[in-house]
């Protein structure tokens, strides 16, 4: 399923993004997973409640990085669709 | 976004990078039997285990540490009552709880207090399609049909599933339908493993093998399964060693991203270290974790690469596979600091892939997995 601007993406259930106080980093734990997430990364995830869409989220995102949102809508939509693809997260 | 950007590239003392995961085999206690089990030939018997105290101790060191994902394994960890205050105590010290079972000792009331103390996923053994080849494996009658009500009860709660099938050469036609089983029973995941022969596999070579033909179709099975159910069931594919022209790393490297522990507290670079001559495993929690991980000679006798021999110590490759497998090399090449047998670039590499052969092409009967009380 390819993630459009009216879905509401969200981590499934089993997927934790927390901070590692040991590395010094934020990640994302899933099954058989740890993604070590970037600023950016750490921002879309922020966004990612399962109530926005994907168009609010690039919308929040471009404000607050004061970017433009086709940048920010290519990037989120990588990432997403990477998480997605992988079962990790979902778009309904 | 970069995976395993947290794992090291290359052996640097006196302060490793933190592991990632821990394996911690709870128990070598399990109601089945599989002539592939992992667990060594010598088991550990109930009473030498540790209690929940001690497991309690260990998670804590472990977090410590900078462990983020634990994985609850055996044996069969439904054999321990404790179980899920074991759960509890690890998502206490916020750490990903992965439960490894057979599903054979689940009921109904146990779902629910492991999914109240907090699990975060379960990874399903299967070990075939149907009752009969399922429990021929598992050397257990009505294991399939337990296992199958294990399954619908995790769906019904939501609780995150992966299949994890070990594949052979008994099974390894059957992969459409342990796919298409997977999708059925709602796995998020699926592991398709061909068995590795360490542990009771050992003694099975000739029984299990699969073929070349086999494993070049599986390949082909997986990447159209894969295509076809992307965002539906995520495929992890580990091929047969000697079909490839290039090891593993071996749990990523040697002393770099996890390590093991067993029943009676020996922490493991992996599972099958100590088949491997010359080498002393200290026991967590009396000596903590963090010192094993750092300072053992153990964990340090072939970490990084500054061990290695030729051809590995000047190749290219040797901070991407780390030589391969060091049980893998001792159990071929009678030197565990050898370059795997697998690689092409190993001298060893045509006696293995002729022994391979010859296995596969065998007709032994299993030899099953002892119990122990
Ligand atoms: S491989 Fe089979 S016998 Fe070994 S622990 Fe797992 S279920 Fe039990
Ligand atoms: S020679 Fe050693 S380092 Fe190079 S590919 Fe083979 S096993 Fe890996």
């Amino acid at each position: 399923m390819s993630l459009a601007d009216h879905h509401r993406p969200r981590l499934l259930r089993g997927v934790r993004v927390k901070r590692d106080r040991v590395r010094g980093v934020d990640v994302l734990l899933a099954p058989e997973r740890v993604l070590r997430l970037d600023p950016v990364g750490c921002a879309i995830l922020a966004e990612t409640d399962g109530e926005r869409s994907f168009a609010d989220i690039v919308a929040a995102l471009a404000a607050r990085f004061d970017a433009p949102p086709a940048r920010i809508a290519a990037d989120a939509r990588t990432f997403l669709q990477t998480l997605i693809d992988r079962r990790i997260a979902e778009a309904r | 976004m970069t995976e395993t950007a947290l794992a090291p590239s290359a052996a640097s003392r006196p302060a490793p990078p933190p592991p990632l995961a821990m394996l911690a085999e709870l128990t070598h206690r399990c109601p089945l039997a599989c002539p592939y089990c992992s667990n060594p030939l010598e088991l550990t018997r109930k009473a030498a285990e540790l209690d929940t105290t001690q497991w309690t101790e260990i998670f804590a060191q472990a977090a410590e540490l900078g462990v983020l994902q634990l994985h609850l394994s055996g044996g069969e960890p439904l054999s321990r009552r404790d179980l899920e205050p074991l759960v509890r105590a690890a998502r206490a010290v916020d750490l990903y709880v992965n439960l490894i079972t057979s599903g054979i000792g689940l009921t109904e009331r146990r779902l629910d207090a492991l999914e109240a103390a907090g699990l975060d996923h379960v990874q399903l053994s299967l070990q075939g399609v149907d009752a009969d080849s399922a429990d021929e494996i598992g050397g257990y009658r009505g294991g399939f049909v337990r296992k199958m009500q294990a399954a619908r009860w995790l769906a019904a709660r939501g609780i995150p599933l992966t299949l994890n099938a070990v594949m052979h050469r008994r099974n390894l036609d059957r992969l459409e339908a342990t796919i298409a089983l997977a999708v059925e029973m709602g796995a998020r995941r699926l592991e398709v493993a061909t068995v590795q022969f360490h542990g009771w596999a050992s003694l099975n070579r000739a029984a299990l093998m699969p073929t070349r033909a086999q494993s070049e179709r599986a390949a082909a099975v997986v990447r159209e399964a894969r295509a076809r159910l992307k965002g539906v069931l995520a495929i992890d594919y580990v091929p047969a060693d000697h079909h490839a022209d290039f090891p593993k790393a071996c749990m990523g490297g040697w002393g770099s991203t996890g390590l093991n522990v067993t029943p009676d507290g020996t922490v493991l670079p992996c599972h099958a270290a100590q088949t491997l001559p010359g080498l002393r495993f200290e026991r967590a929690p009396a000596t903590p974790l963090g010192r094993i991980w750092c300072d053992s000679p153990a964990f340090q006798a072939y970490r990084g690469t500054d061990w290695m021999q030729a051809p590995c110590r000047t190749c290219e490759r040797k901070t991407k596979d780390f030589g391969g497998c060091r049980c893998q090399a001792m159990a071929m090449t009678g030197d565990p600091a050898a370059t795997d047998p697998v690689c092409i670039r190993s001298p060893h590499r045509e006696a293995l892939t002729a022994r391979a052969e010859r296995d596969a092409g065998g007709t032994a009967a299993l030899v099953y997995r002892e119990g122990c009380g």
